[in-house]
């Protein structure tokens, strides 16, 4: 546990990141990812608790004595190295011979396809490049957790993706065991083994991306972890083994749901979906699956997809996909709409 | 600058005729009140002493080649050596406070400068001479010591070169502060944490991220240090005695007391030399330093 002042910044956050993962800790900015963070590296100390890496306790270990390395979001590499020494530096503070040195930071620039520029200084370097060297940095010292705050983030779109392929190779290759903490959902799903979700301090569920993401533990983790579309409504009875769910909007019909809880009739509930579960026909289908009435509000082109806007209720907008070169895709805005999904794709959040 | 590429360049001969024209008073007043003095003062130093103290206009170097003397010699070396020393005191004690300065919360920072500049709305005289009353043999330090019991029998410190340094190291130290600050603000805090997450210890944090990152403010703040101290007259006259003298001195007794201007002209060319001597060796070594971070 964390307070900053009255605050408290983290929370009972409890979790077990094993050996050679690539482990993230994803939340919105203020969620207390970052002091968690900078609790593992040792500018923090918690105020209640422990924190053991290979079963050592922490508390009380500074920074310069911890096996981990932290690869900074802005990289603070040392302006006046150039970058061998900026890799260099942790070795050199660990007195390690001169040769062995050597060979170390070429192994690490080789690693982040950097060799031939070591007599750089860091100004010299492209984004992309400071980023490798910061990696690089870190990772020469071969610590027991390397930690990386948004490491992505001060990268461009095009080449943040490159980057973050690379970076999870490199990982894999090393044989790293990554902490990183990121507000970027899609960034952390692409490399994680498994996603912590961290909001107001605390952990809300803890998982592989595509657990997280189809069973998500609540609506807050469902909303963040990509598009959920919502339909408030009330649960009614039995139909076999699912269970009918009467929408509040009065204009749209009940359907059912399938849900392992027993909940008594009568009791509200929230429906999430994934905008890849839904599909849309012109003409009512002629499934038993679930189906909802709306009309298209938006028709959104972006490239290899298309979007659709869908008004199911008077302030619900619902988002479909579709892929853009099928034939189906004629869609536009204005035409009522049939969207039906699986009853097994659905997911239903009690308050 | 993207104007710059595309329109053409100010004709580099108008622009600076215009500035030319803006800096003319300036470069008037210098001209008549700084390097006009200056030159006769130059022209005096090869001059030579009449019998009643005069000038008398005949071309000598002999001005500089009495400064040979042992000692003046003497008088030079203490010079270096007290202003050497002060430079070196008020480093030690100026980097923590510049540094807790530039680390303090942004809303006390500016209340905190000012308390460093504060001495300096009181006249120099005027607190050297608060000075005298703090380190004389009854005064309030040896008051203080006595009362503790550090000390049985009153120190001497007055008329000494610990009381020259003294006043020197408290003279000064606003100039190392002030530099040292401005460099240490700029110091990016990520800095010191990624030296401290890659094993150094806080002395290697300090040598090797802190002091060459902040090259320019230390050089800087010695350079303001070194120069008012080895010119200084007054510190080294009212708390140092005759044991004490420094070049300050030694051209204030030519020029007023032997009335030998010439010889006194000579030793503040002297002065002057050292002092631009110290200034280029500094600014060498920080160019050497900063140089490849500031080129792109």
């Amino acid at each position: 546990m964390r307070r900053h002042g009255a605050v408290t910044a983290v929370d009972r956050v409890s979790c077990q990141v094993r050996r050679g993962e690539f482990f993230s800790i994803l939340g919105p900015s203020g969620a207390g990812k970052t002091s968690v963070l900078r609790m593992l590296a040792g500018f923090e100390d918690p105020d209640e608790g422990d924190l053991l890496i290979d079963g050592q306790s922490m508390l009380g270990v500074p920074p310069n004595r911890r096996p981990v390395n932290l690869v900074f979001q802005s990289y603070a590499l040392f302006p006046h190295l150039t970058v061998f020494e900026n890799v260099a530096f942790g070795l050199k503070m660990r007195r390690v011979s001169a040769a062995l040195i050597a060979e170390q930071v070429r192994q690490a620039l080789t690693m982040v396809k950097l060799l031939g520029k070591e007599a750089r200084m860091p100004a010299q370097l492209s984004g992309g490049e400071q980023q490798r060297v910061a990696l690089a940095r870190a990772l020469v010292n071969k610590p027991a957790v390397v930690l990386l705050d948004e490491p992505l983030a001060a990268l461009d779109q095009q080449l943040r993706q490159a980057m973050q392929v690379e970076l999870k190779s490199i990982q894999e290759q090393a044989g790293l065991t990554c902490v990183c903490v990121t507000h970027h959902q899609e960034e952390a799903m692409m490399m994680s083994d498994r996603i912590a979700v961290m909001h107001q301090g605390r952990l809300w569920q803890v998982g592989s991306p595509r657990e997280v993401y189809e069973r998500p533990c609540n609506l807050f983790v469902s909303r963040f972890l990509g598009v959920s579309n919502e339909l408030a409504g009330t649960i009614g009875p039995s139909v076999g083994e699912d269970r009918l769910f009467q929408p509040t909007q009065a204009e749209q019909h009940p359907f059912t749901v399938r849900t392992v809880s027993t909940e008594q009739a009568g009791r509200s509930a929230t429906l999430s979906l994934r905008p890849e579960h839904i599909r849309m026909a012109q003409e009512r289908p002629s499934t038993s699956d679930p189906l909802l009435y709306g009309r298209i509000e938006k028709v959104l082109f972006t490239g290899s997809e298309t979007k659709y806007l869908v008004r199911v209720g008077r302030d619900r907008l619902w988002e479909t996909r579709m892929t853009s070169n099928t034939s189906l895709s004629s869609f536009a805005a204005g035409d009522p709409v049939f969207l039906h999904w699986s009853l097994a794709d659905a997911r239903l959040f009690f308050e | 600058m993207p104007s710059h590429d595309l329109s053409s360049p100010p004709a580099p001969g108008q622009s600076i005729c215009r500035s030319c024209w803006l800096a003319a008073p300036g470069l008037l007043w210098m001209g008549l009140f700084f390097l006009a003095p200056l030159a006769l003062v130059f022209a005096i130093s090869f001059a030579s002493r009449g019998t009643y103290g005069g000038i008398v206009w005949e071309f000598t170097a002999a001005n500089y080649l009495d400064l040979w003397h042992p000692l003046y010699g003497k008088i030079l070396g203490q010079s270096l050596w007290y202003a050497s020393l002060t430079t070196a005191i008020c480093f030690v004690l100026g980097f923590p406070l510049a540094y807790m300065i530039a680390r303090s919360p942004a809303r006390w920072q500016p209340v905190l400068l000012l308390l460093v500049m504060l001495p300096f709305w009181t006249n120099f005289l005027v607190r050297t001479y608060a000075w005298m009353i703090v380190l004389r043999q009854d005064g309030l330090l040896n008051g203080l010591l006595l009362a503790l019991g550090i000390v049985d029998a009153p120190l001497e410190l007055l008329y000494t070169p610990t009381a020259v340094v003294i006043g020197l190291v408290y003279g000064y130290l606003p100039f190392m502060v002030l530099p040292l600050y401005v460099a240490v603000e700029r110091l990016d805090p990520l800095l010191v944490e990624a030296a401290w997450d890659l094993y150094a210890s806080r002395w290697a944090i300090f040598t090797r991220v802190v002091v060459p990152l902040t090259m320019p403010g230390i050089v800087g703040g010695c350079v303001l240090v070194f120069i008012p101290s080895i010119g200084s007259f007054i510190t080294p006259d009212l708390l140092g005695g005759a044991r004490s003298m420094m070049i300050g001195n030694l051209i204030q007794h030519e020029y007023l007391v032997v009335r030998d201007w010439p010889l006194g002209s000579a030793v503040s060319f002297v002065l002057m030399a050292i002092v631009m001597a110290a200034v280029a060796l500094y600014y060498r070594h920080a160019a050497r330093t900063a140089g490849p971070t500031e080129k792109r």
